[in-house]
């Protein structure tokens, strides 16, 4: 203990911590996860049919054609109810939506969808979260824009409102 | 007009912090044996401003009482609908109030020790209330500059708005209390061992005085964290006991800090040995507690917890942690070469062990701190982790393990130096339990590593901490002794309680429907039903399950789901029934679309060990604390009469005869 040099340790550490906690104070704090996965296709997948209704879906559904929206969703989810209507103003608008049921039940799923209308051409079952994970995606609902290349171009989080539909509409075009 | 005299108060104790602090400057200035001008006021002013601090917040308490709707603290914290309990405990509910409890419990410390504490040079006792009221006084500005907790509203509300409910519960309502009161004590230890250092009087005498503060902060940090954790674990509904979220750490960290302070100036009393590490671990504690303060106010870190979250309230927090922590480093290292070295002693000795357990603590603290703080760092970044108890675990198992082991044989060696060969019964005893016991319980099932190890050592710890009263005459064994001796059995029992949760604890979730059965250890568990039922301020469901174990009577649990009206939130009230070999846990979740329930159930077996564990830990030290002011106390009477007999003597002597 009686080395001077070492006496300037525990200052010098605290000095570190204080300057590291007042610069992440200045920062701003973003609440969302946005996915690394940005411009990087789709990683490999096939998923199961989530219900006996609708094909399961796989990496190659969204090769070739026009861009796609990748929907990440649960029958168990409150904000994908919210959603709902606006996925049917999307697919009024022609656009082909491709979803992914998280943890979710055949059943669960089929009554979900007999009740707040069924927006999507395939639903695969990702019983483990794998493919959400693999996707960077952190919770439920989350849409994603997939370009005919199978290239993920845009992320949007949480449930699409009214005033979503434009912007997701531009990312579309944006992906032709 | 109460908030206008406690906001008086406040400001008046603020004025008497800055007179303590100028006139113990003041004192130090002047070399020693000299009278110095001011130093007659820094006793007075210390007891004044702890009459006034406490004043204050009982002013605030009483507002919360009555539910003063004038008071924009109350009105956004409390209703008038609220249980009184919960209106008094809301107090220190939130921000503002809590920081006026903690100066209330900082000045009441502060005038306590000026009041009754004589054994110290003058000089360092000045030192000591300067840095006292130099601390006390950050924490004034804090409230007074940006969180009056008097601030009154324009026009009076009509209705409070309510307080978190998950705070509406009496484990937690005495939780953060316990918590402060244990932080303050530890900034007592902080103003001595800065007092000391500057006054360079780092000796037994000085260890002596600090003892009592750093065992009573030590025994409050237990209680606190044992009803923390106890709080969470059946509040929160998720079935565990600890979470390794960093206000969870915020909370460890100081303990940890606290239990090496407390052994090394134990050392130092005794022996004269380690002064320049009590110093630094005085000063480490403190630290500690206050990093744990920003931590959790400031929102630099994302926690469950996470409440009172202000940026602004952060930059001042950390501008006060520069200020006291810089500087007491910075002083640290240009004085601390300055203090002569203490006594010297063998590695295999009873200091040894202590300085070892001690490196142990401090490397488990530096483990918490670290994965505390390594998000924030990444963050900085722009990468986001969460550190979890995959690295918690097994890293601070690594030097846990050592420590307890050590913990084990340290108090059977002598001071000074010691020949291990002296206690070879001991060892081998110690080591044929932790290898009996792994062996026996290898045989009846695989488990995973840390808690197989924990059942290994936990009877060995047992056996352990008793084997100091061996051979010793029980009725002449010291007072501070037996409480070693408790503390460290409750190490045991504890550690016996977390190896059987994480060895044996069964778990189902699954869907029922009224009249259905789920197994659970050996239990059957029936819901018989599930019906809405309505408290003061939240409505719930609650579930009637019948549990019958081997098929013996049924015992009822109720356990609820609670929506809360105002402010509006869902809490889920688990419900216990609690045997003598452990616990089942109950949590009624949702309801399915075909009217099934979640029900989570849990069989978790010993795991109230833990907590009574936690309760013998603080039990020693308040017996140790018992011991010393016993000792202390005869110490003072004998000093008395001892004076008295010098006094009778004198008179007794003839008058000199004057020459003539």
């Amino acid at each position: 203990m009686k080395n001077r040099f070492l006496l300037w340790v525990p200052l010098a550490l605290f000095a570190f911590f204080a300057g590291l906690a007042a610069y992440m104070l200045t920062q701003e704090k973003d609440q969302f996860v946005a996915s690394t996965m940005i411009g990087q296709p789709l990683p490999d997948f096939a998923l199961d049919p989530a219900f006996a209704g609708l094909p399961g879906a796989a990496k190659a559904d969204f090769l070739g054609g026009q861009p796609r929206l990748l929907n990440v969703w649960a029958s168990w989810c409150l904000p994908c109810i919210a959603e709902a209507p606006q996925l049917e103003a999307l697919k009024a608008q022609g656009v082909e939506i491709i979803g992914i049921a998280i943890r979710d039940r055949p059943e669960d799923v089929a009554n979900f969808l007999g009740r707040y209308g069924n927006p999507y051409s395939r639903i695969g079952s990702d019983r483990i979260s794998e493919v959400q994970l693999a996707i960077g995606s952190s919770g439920v609902p989350e849409t994603f824009v997939i370009d005919a290349k199978g290239v993920i171009r845009y992320q949007h989080i949480g449930d699409i409102r009214a005033d979503d539909v434009p912007v997701l509409l531009a990312e579309l075009e944006k992906a032709k | 007009m109460i908030a206008e005299i406690g906001l008086a108060a406040l400001w008046l104790a603020a004025a008497l912090a800055v007179l303590q602090m100028v006139s113990g400057v003041m004192a130090l200035r002047v070399p020693e044996g000299e009278a110095a001008p001011l130093a007659i006021y820094t006793r007075p002013a210390a007891i004044l401003q702890a009459f006034l601090a406490v004043l204050s917040f009982a002013l605030l308490l009483y507002a919360f009482a009555i539910t003063d709707l004038s008071i924009k603290l109350v009105a956004s914290n409390s209703h008038s609908m609220k249980p009184l309990i919960y209106k008094v405990t809301g107090t220190w509910g939130n921000h503002e109030g809590s920081m006026l409890l903690w100066v209330g419990v900082l000045a009441a410390s502060g005038g306590l020790l000026a009041a009754f504490e004589k054994r110290l040079p003058e000089r360092t006792m000045g030192a000591t209330l300067a840095v006292q009221g130099f601390v006390a006084l950050g924490f004034y500005a804090f409230l007074l500059l940006s969180s009056n907790p008097f601030e009154r509203l324009p026009v009076p509300a009509d209705e409070g708005t309510g307080l978190n409910p998950l705070l509406q519960d009496i484990g937690l309502a005495f939780h953060p209390p316990t918590l402060y009161a244990g932080y303050v004590g530890l900034s007592v230890a902080f103003s001595l061992a800065m007092g000391a250092l500057l006054t360079r009087e780092v000796n037994p005498s000085f260890a002596r005085v600090m003892r009592p503060w750093v065992l009573g902060a030590w025994v409050l940090l237990t209680l606190g964290i044992t009803a923390g954790s106890f709080w969470a674990y059946y509040e929160l509904g998720w079935g565990g006991w600890w979470f390794w979220d960093p206000v969870e750490n915020a909370s460890l960290m100081p303990w940890l800090a606290a239990t090496a302070l407390m052994h090394s100036v134990s050392v130092l009393a005794a022996r004269d040995a380690l002064r320049t590490w009590t110093i630094m671990l005085g000063v480490l504690a403190f630290s500690m507690s206050m990093l744990g303060t920003f931590l959790v106010r400031s929102g630099v870190l994302t926690s469950v917890h996470a409440f009172a979250v202000d940026p602004e309230r952060g930059s001042f927090i950390l501008a006060l942690l520069g200020l006291y922590i810089g500087g007491a480093f910075t002083i640290f290292a240009l004085r601390a070469g300055a203090v002569a070295e203490g006594k010297r002693f063998a590695a295999a000795s009873r200091e040894g062990a202590l300085v070892f357990n001690n490196l142990m603590l401090s490397a488990i603290l530096a483990i918490v701190l670290l994965g505390t703080l390594y998000p924030l760092l990444t963050e900085a970044f722009d990468v986001r982790v969460s550190v979890g108890p995959p690295y918690f675990n097994p890293a601070s198992a690594i030097f846990a393990i050592p420590m307890l082991l050590v913990m084990a044989v340290g108090p059977l060696l002598r001071w000074r130096a010691d020949r291990p060969a002296r206690i070879q019964f001991e060892i081998l005893l110690i080591a044929a339990v932790v290898i009996g016991a792994i062996a026996l319980v290898s045989f009846f099932g695989s488990y995973p590593l840390l808690p197989l190890l924990g059942l290994g050592l936990a009877p060995a710890l047992a056996v352990a901490a008793v084997l100091p009263l061996r051979g010793r005459n029980l009725r002449r064994v010291p007072v501070a002794t037996w409480g070693m001796v408790l503390a460290h059995f409750g190490v045991a029992v504890s550690l016996f309680g977390m190896a059987c949760e994480g060895a044996f604890t069964e778990e189902r979730l699954a869907a029922v429907a009224p009249g259905g059965t789920e197994q659970v250890g050996d239990f059957a568990v029936t819901l018989e039903g599930v019906a809405p039922v309505a408290g003061p301020n939240w409505t719930a469901i609650e579930a009637r399950l019948a549990v019958r174990q081997d098929g013996g009577k049924p015992v009822i649990l109720t356990p609820q789901a609670r929506s809360f009206w105002s402010p509006p939130q869902a809490t889920s009230e688990s419900a216990l029934l609690t045997k003598w070999n452990g616990q089942l846990y109950a949590v009624i979740g949702n309801r399915a679309e075909d009217g099934r329930w979640q029900l989570r159930l849990w069989w978790k077996p010993f795991v109230t060990c833990i907590w009574y564990g936690g309760i013998l830990i603080a039990l020693g030290g308040v017996l140790a604390i018992a011991g010393r002011l016993r000792v202390d106390i005869k110490r003072r009477r004998a000093a008395v009469r001892g004076a008295g007999r010098r006094a009778d003597l004198e008179a007794l002597q003839p008058l000199p005869v004057p020459a003539e």
